[in-house]
């Protein structure tokens, strides 16, 4: 019994709930929220630090054992996420409260900003499969909300594509898990693993893995991203970057743990698929962000690319290209926020959205350019930044595995993440200053605050690798060996 | 608008209260049989949209004079609360517990700690539903 893995889930919802009392004033909606992803953040590190000391921690709903009643699992590999999650969270929430989007505001923004992140942080911590399922719809109901808040008549349009994408991808899951039900007999995810490898994954169990692998393509963007770029260039900075950061990321974790834990009797079919799957995800990427000249298309296209990129590593299906994936997916989830950010930010500042509009930003606001520079290089996995380990890792991995084709694809991509947004820093912050600095809006301390911070971050988990590795490790042999989950899962206590 | 509702208008104020009392015995049914705060909430939140379907809009919210979107918040906490609630008792998360009373007219009665949760329940479902129609009669 660790009712603490229960808090990043439930102490959201109530912050929420108790947030909606207190509509007309702006000031307790915005610190409230913060405070209380505070606490979620400072929580799960604390379990985090528990789950190193004493192995995997379980907590089962109203004490009715497993694989019979629903229980939160906690390893390191969810714990991680849930606290970069939480971390990037509640910056995003801080540059939101100093945005001062005000029409959003009082239609319940942060209440519905909590519930997204309830939602994603009990899609990582649940050890159920249809609870994956409840939560991965807490995310979604709050997502659609938060997609078409404000009622402008893009989001609108963006959002019923969204919407509508969203259903169809719920509903094939619920069929998945309804076949899955019905030939296994049961949806404990642990109890799920010990069934198929009993059964040895026939053909039957891997025609159902591709359902999941569909679904969650389509939750990721893996292949399936033709409703991203579009709708993630409709919305203000902050619920694009909480959107960028977590809510691809979500779907990357369900295809981890379904392709570790239950379905990894066949990787020559299912992970071969999934390796293809990625290729193409960092090919038609690639060419996104490069044909379009809106700098929130470009960063919508980049999230596209860092999913194939993180995909390389579980196609390649071993302990260092995974350990590769969990270092880049913590990276990707940090330096996702801050790209959105940054972007939301120069439309904020300059109103134009194409980037060979505007020139010589960098004169105007020195620290933001400098800022938006580093981004470039951590996204790109220059060393010292955050990006780097992961890279290192995914392609000592996949060369590992003898997909040297998936390889070069996977550092050409880099390539092209780098030239994408190099080009736009070269353009709008070099070169002559477009904007006499009398007429300047200035950039408030209050929305640089979070960006300095997660740059500071990025670079601060490039230099401090060290400290992640045994957490990364740790991870990554729970995923090699679902023994270990399962043991933690099931017979625990 | 409508011209002449009489018969609706007096229908309802008779069906309301048949309506209300149903919805309170599937709540109560809940524990064992069919029903519980899920459905005894839809049913109950049926009769406050037969009384706006009735009557205007005005009319019942000054009887019935509820933000509807604080009560399912409110319902949504008390749910949640309750499930924490077995924290305090150092049990896990959404525990439950029933004992049997003594009660003057019920004679002996089992009450159970997840009536809490489920009233949590059904005041989401009322106010999620009636704030529903509520903002769609607005759009029309």
């Amino acid at each position: 019994m660790n009712n603490v893995l229960v808090f990043p889930m439930i102490v959201p919802i109530l912050a929420a709930m108790l947030l909606l009392f207190f509509r007309s004033n702006t000031a307790v909606q915005r610190w409230g929220s913060v405070g209380a992803m505070t606490v979620v953040f400072g929580t799960s590190v604390w379990i985090l630090q528990q789950v190193m000391l004493h192995g995997i921690l379980r907590l089962d709903f109203g004490e009715w054992l497993p694989p019979f009643g629903i229980t939160f699992v906690a390893d390191s590999f969810a714990m991680l996420l849930v606290t970069v999650s939480s971390l990037v969270t509640v910056l995003c929430l801080v540059y939101a409260a100093f945005a001062k989007d005000e029409k959003r505001e009082s239609f319940f923004m942060y209440p519905f900003a909590l519930l997204l992140a309830a939602g994603v942080n009990g899609s990582f911590l649940t050890g159920d499969l249809f609870n994956l399922f409840v939560c991965f719809e807490v995310m979604l109901l709050a997502s659609y909300v938060l997609m078409t808040l404000g009622g402008e008549k893009k989001q609108l349009t963006e959002g019923i594509k969204y919407i509508l994408i969203n259903i169809l991808s719920s509903w094939l899951f619920l069929l998945g898990i309804a076949y899955l039900y019905g030939t296994l007999g049961t949806l404990n995810m642990a109890h799920l693993s010990v069934r198929i490898a009993e059964a040895g994954q026939p053909p039957l169990l891997t025609t159902i893995s591709m359902l999941f692998l569909v679904v969650f393509s389509l939750k990721a963007g893996l292949v399936l991203y033709f409703w991203l770029p579009g709708s993630y260039s409709t919305l203000p900075a902050a619920i694009s970057a909480l959107f960028a950061a977590l809510l691809t990321k979500v779907g990357v974790y369900a295809l981890f743990r379904t392709f570790t834990l239950l379905f990894y009797h066949e990787p020559s079919l299912t992970h071969k698929v999934i390796g293809y799957m990625a290729a193409a995800t960092m090919i038609g990427g690639s060419i996104g962000a490069l044909a379009h000249r809106d700098v929130r298309k470009i960063a919508s296209y980049n999230v596209v690319i860092a999913i194939g990129f993180i995909l390389v590593g579980l196609a390649s299906f071993n302990i260092e290209a995974i350990q590769g994936s969990i270092y880049y997916l913590i990276h990707d989830i940090l330096i996702k926020g801050l790209l959105f950010l940054l972007v939301g930010t120069i439309i904020h500042l300059t109103g134009k959205t194409r980037f060979d509009q505007e020139s010589g930003l960098i004169a105007n606001y020195p620290l933001f350019g400098w800022l938006f520079f580093i981004m470039i290089l951590s996204l790109g996995g220059i060393p010292p930044f955050s990006g780097f380990a992961g890279k290192l890792f995914i392609g000592e991995g996949a060369i590992g595995a003898g997909h040297y084709g998936l390889t070069a694809i996977a550092f050409l991509s880099s390539l092209f993440v780098l030239y994408s947004l190099l080009r736009v820093f070269l353009i709008m912050f070099w070169g002559e200053s477009s904007i006499l600095s009398k007429n300047q809006i200035p950039l408030s301390k209050g929305m640089l605050a979070p960006l300095v911070a997660l740059g500071i971050i990025t670079t601060g988990l490039g230099l401090g690798m060290d400290y992640l590795s045994p957490y990364v490790s740790e991870a990554a042999h729970v995923l090699m060996n679902p023994d270990v989950y399962i043991e933690g899962a099931l017979h625990n206590e | 608008m409508r011209e002449n509702d009489v018969i609706l208008q007096t229908v309802s104020k008779v069906a309301v209260f048949i309506v209300l009392t149903f919805g309170v015995y599937l709540f109560l049914a809940g524990h064992h049989h069919p029903g519980g705060g899920f459905i005894g909430g839809l049913m109950l939140s049926s009769a406050f949209v037969l009384l706006y379907l009735a009557f205007d809009v005005e009319t019942v919210n000054k009887g019935l004079p509820f933000d509807y979107k604080k009560v399912a918040a409110l319902g949504v906490l008390i749910a949640t609360l309750t499930g924490t609630g077995s924290l305090v008792f150092d049990s896990s998360f959404l525990s439950q517990t029933f004992a049997y009373f003594n009660l003057p007219i019920f004679g002996k009665t089992e009450l159970a700690t997840v009536m809490l949760f489920e009233s949590g329940v059904a005041l989401g479902v009322i106010g999620v539903v009636v704030t529903i129609i509520i903002s769609i009669s607005e759009d029309v």
